[in-house]
């Protein structure tokens, strides 16, 4: 059977179409965010309106929005519509401060599904393929979003969640699962387990085709799950602010992904004076969206470390290339697609009498496996006692995992035996394998 | 009556331990007897010495973590079958033992124990005619 190229007519505009519907749209956007009390008064103060974006360029003279602003907001603080529009809510993990909330209308789900479809559709899925969602549902993102596109593609999807992987490893069989979305550490288990039960990914199954994304990992970490499964891996990125997964995707070029310029603007800023980087350079990810309806958010920093790639895609796509994410500009740490920021663990050992105030967060790739270790150091007086220990290392581990749906080795360690930087306590080290 | 026993939160990690018997040695503290428990991640590291609380007052001050607490100490012959006897008795009464070690000192057979009832422990040995010793009498038997 053959197939158009291109999922949706956008995808092959030229740049001068790209940017008239962005404009066309972002003028639709920032009138539409005036239904926001937020907005609205963030334009008071800005003493702008709607009608000062007049060109793309006028983009510049709306202020920044914040995951700050996300909070203070919180919940609804900054819906465009009436929460009676809204047909679903994503919210970030934790209860400390407060947690962000996503609404979306009908039709926002509808583009969502469309953005991912289109994605899918770019690095070759089909509807004769068989499509299996190893990621979490619920409210993490990359389960009801490749959900709702692979769906909308027409694939038959079939939503295993994560883990369980003998389970996953006997749907591939059984199913003869063709595209498999998974973060990259769980491929390579998965790889590992099927060794261990015979299965041989090239024999066995009809894998051809695996999406990577919301973990960072290196070109190496790439091939060499390419090579273990015998499929081509493509890197994804998204975040919940702006959806989920669909943002940008990589095409069959494999390199950079093509981020949607007809659903949103792109920036790259320094994060620290907030202005443009010279073309190619490293900065902040600011995007503004263009077609969301229960929560367009204007020059949202990202806080993701990206550049833009230079040139043009062989793919024929003109929608720009984002590099690898290179990092975080604020604190957060991404760990197998969930967002933490230290503070969360900071807030839950604060609770324990029995801990000091030093703690070190160790993130590191064992066995191809990304992990957490929390080193806590325990007060003065200490307890002559292996049962109490343990039983105070499994609470504080189950805390911890409560808050950060991670589930991280906790260590009891002596007071003042943790590093110190120059007096001050260093908090976070990071030796994952990389980029 | 009992005896002084340091407890030492030990981090496997290798030199923890030495830094320890370390601090000890430069002031010039005997040991009795010592007992460690292999766990994943820490050690606790329990010590009868001579003049245990020097002993706490110097790793403390050098940033040990480090507690000081009250042990029971049964003296026995150092004959077959005398640490199950002395045993049974706590059984018999329904008292848990958290931890024990023994040495021999001079002879003499020494158990080192923690119990869920310190008190009941320490009224069922001397009803029964055993030896609880104290510190003193360690230091008689050094």
């Amino acid at each position: 059977m053959s197939y158009q190229k291109f999922f949706n007519p956008e995808e092959s505009y030229s740049r001068s179409e790209l940017e008239a519907l962005q404009l066309e749209r972002l003028q639709a956007t920032v009138k539409h965010c005036m239904n926001s009390p937020f907005y609205k008064e963030r334009f008071r103060k800005a003493g702008l309106t709607p009608s000062d974006i007049r060109t793309l360029d006028d983009l510049k003279k709306i202020p920044f929005t914040t995951k700050q602003d996300l909070r203070d907001t919180y919940p609804f603080g900054l819906a465009s519509v009436p929460l009676e529009q809204c047909a679903r809510l994503h919210s970030s993990s934790g209860t400390t401060g407060n947690p962000t909330v996503i609404l979306h209308t009908k039709k926002d789900l509808e583009e969502w599904a469309n953005a991912v479809a289109r994605c899918l559709w770019m690095v070759g899925c089909r509807p004769e393929d068989v499509f299996q969602n190893a990621s979490g549902y619920g409210m993490f993102t990359g389960g009801l979003g490749f959900q709702y596109g692979a769906e909308k593609l027409g694939m038959l999807t079939v939503p295993a969640g994560a883990g369980n992987t003998l389970r996953q490893i006997k749907f591939f069989t059984d199913f003869g699962t063709t595209v498999v979305h998974a973060i990259p550490s769980y491929a390579s288990r998965l790889y590992e387990v099927m060794c261990e039960k015979g299965v041989d990914p090239r024999r066995d199954t009809k894998l051809r085709t695996l999406i990577i994304g919301a973990e960072p990992h290196s070109e190496d970490t790439r091939k060499r799950i390419e090579n273990m499964l015998g499929v081509k891996a493509y890197n994804s990125f998204g975040m919940s602010e702006m959806c989920g997964p669909g943002v940008a995707f990589e095409c069959p070029e494999q390199n950079g992904m093509h981020i949607w310029e007809d659903y949103y603007i792109v920036e790259i800023v320094d994060p620290d004076t907030l202005e443009p980087v010279p073309d190619g350079e490293v900065g902040e990810l600011v995007l503004t969206t263009l077609k969301r309806e229960a929560m367009p958010l204007l020059r949202y920093r990202t806080r993701d470390l990206t550049r833009i790639l230079p040139g043009e895609c062989p793919c024929g796509r003109h929608h720009i290339r984002l590099d690898r994410m290179k990092g975080r500009s604020d604190d957060m740490i991404i760990l197998k697609g969930v967002n933490i920021f230290p503070i969360q663990i900071e807030t839950i050992l604060m609770q324990f009498q029995e801990l000091a105030s030093d703690y070190l967060i160790t993130l590191e790739t064992l066995e191809d496996n990304d992990a957490m270790t929390v080193d806590v150091e325990m007060k003065d007086q200490f307890i002559d006692d292996y049962s109490k220990l343990q039983t105070l290392t499994r609470e504080i581990t189950r805390q911890l995992r409560d808050e950060i749906l991670i589930t991280p080795r906790v260590r009891l360690v002596p007071k003042n035996t943790l590093p110190k930087s120059e007096g001050k306590a260093v908090r976070v080290v990071d030796t994952r394998k990389k980029y | 009556m009992t005896v002084h026993q340091l407890s030492v939160f030990i981090e496997n990690k290798s030199g923890a331990l030495v830094r320890v018997l370390r601090l000890l040695k430069q002031e010039n503290i005997q040991l009795i007897a010592t007992t460690i428990a292999d766990t994943v991640d820490y050690g606790i590291f329990r010590i009868i010495c001579s003049q245990p609380e020097k002993a706490y007052n110097v790793l403390r001050e050098a940033g040990v973590a480090v507690s000081l607490c009250e042990v029971l100490a049964v003296e026995l012959d150092d004959r077959p079958g005398k640490a199950a006897d002395a045993i049974e008795l706590f059984a018999g009464e329904g008292i848990s033992i958290a931890y024990l070690y023994s040495f021999l000192l001079n002879g003499k057979g020494v158990l080192i124990f923690r119990t869920d009832n310190a008190e009941k422990a320490a009224e069922i040995i001397t009803s029964n005619g055993l030896n609880v010793i104290g510190e003193k009498d360690l230091s008689r038997l050094l």
